[in-house]
């Protein structure tokens, strides 16, 4: 026993890869897990975190029967990058009220890919903005019902009140070639962030 | 795999844990990785079914959010029994590559892995 009080970093394995992730983000069923399935090397798997519901009165009998645990469904994948880096993608819960997971799956994360969906591109204002707000690098990937795209990037910019810094890109979410350019995309903006900040 | 009759599961997830729901560590996120020791500790004590499961699991490096999926329990759950194994040595933990400043390097082979998809 090398002392009594393990600490995590002192216990650090260097058989094991370093890792790294990126949230795929947007509103409800815009098909963040359909990106994630059509890159990742694994098919995407599912954790659920079970919640108890707020709102319910302890004291009130007549609430027991109906105190319910619902559950936050979050799916990810796998990108082994090299031997000894694995990227992770985290589809993020797409339903407002379950929000407050995302600070805890934002931080530590790369940056993020923002789903929109052609043609209810609104649903996804609220991903941008809590990006925006927190200073989390991402780019916007419009995804093409059946793969079309009847708007020119422009117009959904133009749209979403984006501004040009932030780069958008026309996807189809089931393809992967188009799914890992907008990876790319945004390991690109890092890049060239990274550049930046170095001067 | 096998045994994943929804209904099977006889003890429900929080009594694995001894009825605590708090991690006693922070330092396992989603992606930290877990690689089971080896050789294993010869201690008296016998991991229980559970923690057995874990062990097995990550023969290899696996991460928690993965351990999570594969063993069909919630994060918070499998960090718990997570923090038992590492406190009776059984396994030994990687925490994620941290990006709190953009390593050019890192992003470049991030980029090129992608490349290769």
């Amino acid at each position: 026993m090398a002392g009594s009080d393990t600490d995590v970093r002192a216990s650090a394995d260097g058989g094991a890869p370093d890792t790294v992730k990126i949230l795929i983000a947007g509103g409800f069923g815009v098909g963040k897990t359909t990106m994630v399935g059509s890159v990742s090397e694994i098919r995407p798997l599912r954790t659920e975190e079970p919640l108890t519901m707020a709102g319910l009165d302890v004291d009130d009998l007549d609430g027991v029967e109906e105190k319910r645990v619902t559950t936050v469904a979050m799916d990810f994948g796998r990108i082994t990058v090299s031997d000894d880096l694995v990227l992770y993608l985290f589809g993020t819960p797409g339903q407002q009220r379950f929000w407050f997971m995302w600070n805890d799956l934002a931080h530590g994360a790369l940056g993020a890919v923002v789903l929109v969906d052609v043609r209810r591109p609104k649903s996804s204002f609220a991903a941008i903005d809590f990006f925006e707000r927190r200073g989390i690098p991402f780019v916007v990937a419009v995804n093409g019902f059946h793969g079309e795209h009847p708007y020119p990037v422009e117009d959904i910019r133009e749209a979403l009140t984006l501004p040009a810094e932030v780069p958008v890109l026309l996807c189809d979410a089931r393809e992967r070639e188009s799914s890992r350019d907008v990876l790319i995309a945004l390991i690109d903006l890092l890049i060239a962030q990274a550049a930046a900040a170095a001067g | 795999m096998g045994g994943s009759d929804p209904s099977g599961r006889l003890v429900r997830p929080f009594t694995l844990t001894g009825g605590r729901t708090r991690p006693s560590r922070a330092d396992f996120t989603l992606i930290t990785t877990v690689t089971a020791a080896d050789p294993q500790p010869e201690t008296a004590a016998r991991p229980q079914p559970e923690h057995l499961r874990i062990l097995r699991l990550c023969a290899r490096p696996m991460a928690v959010a993965e351990l999570a999926a594969r063993l069909d329990l919630p994060v918070s759950v499998v960090v718990i029994m997570l923090c038992d194994l590492l406190e009776a040595g059984r396994i030994t933990v990687r925490p994620p590559r941290p990006v709190t400043t953009p390593d050019p390097d890192l992003l470049q082979k991030v980029r090129e892995g992608l490349g290769r998809l």
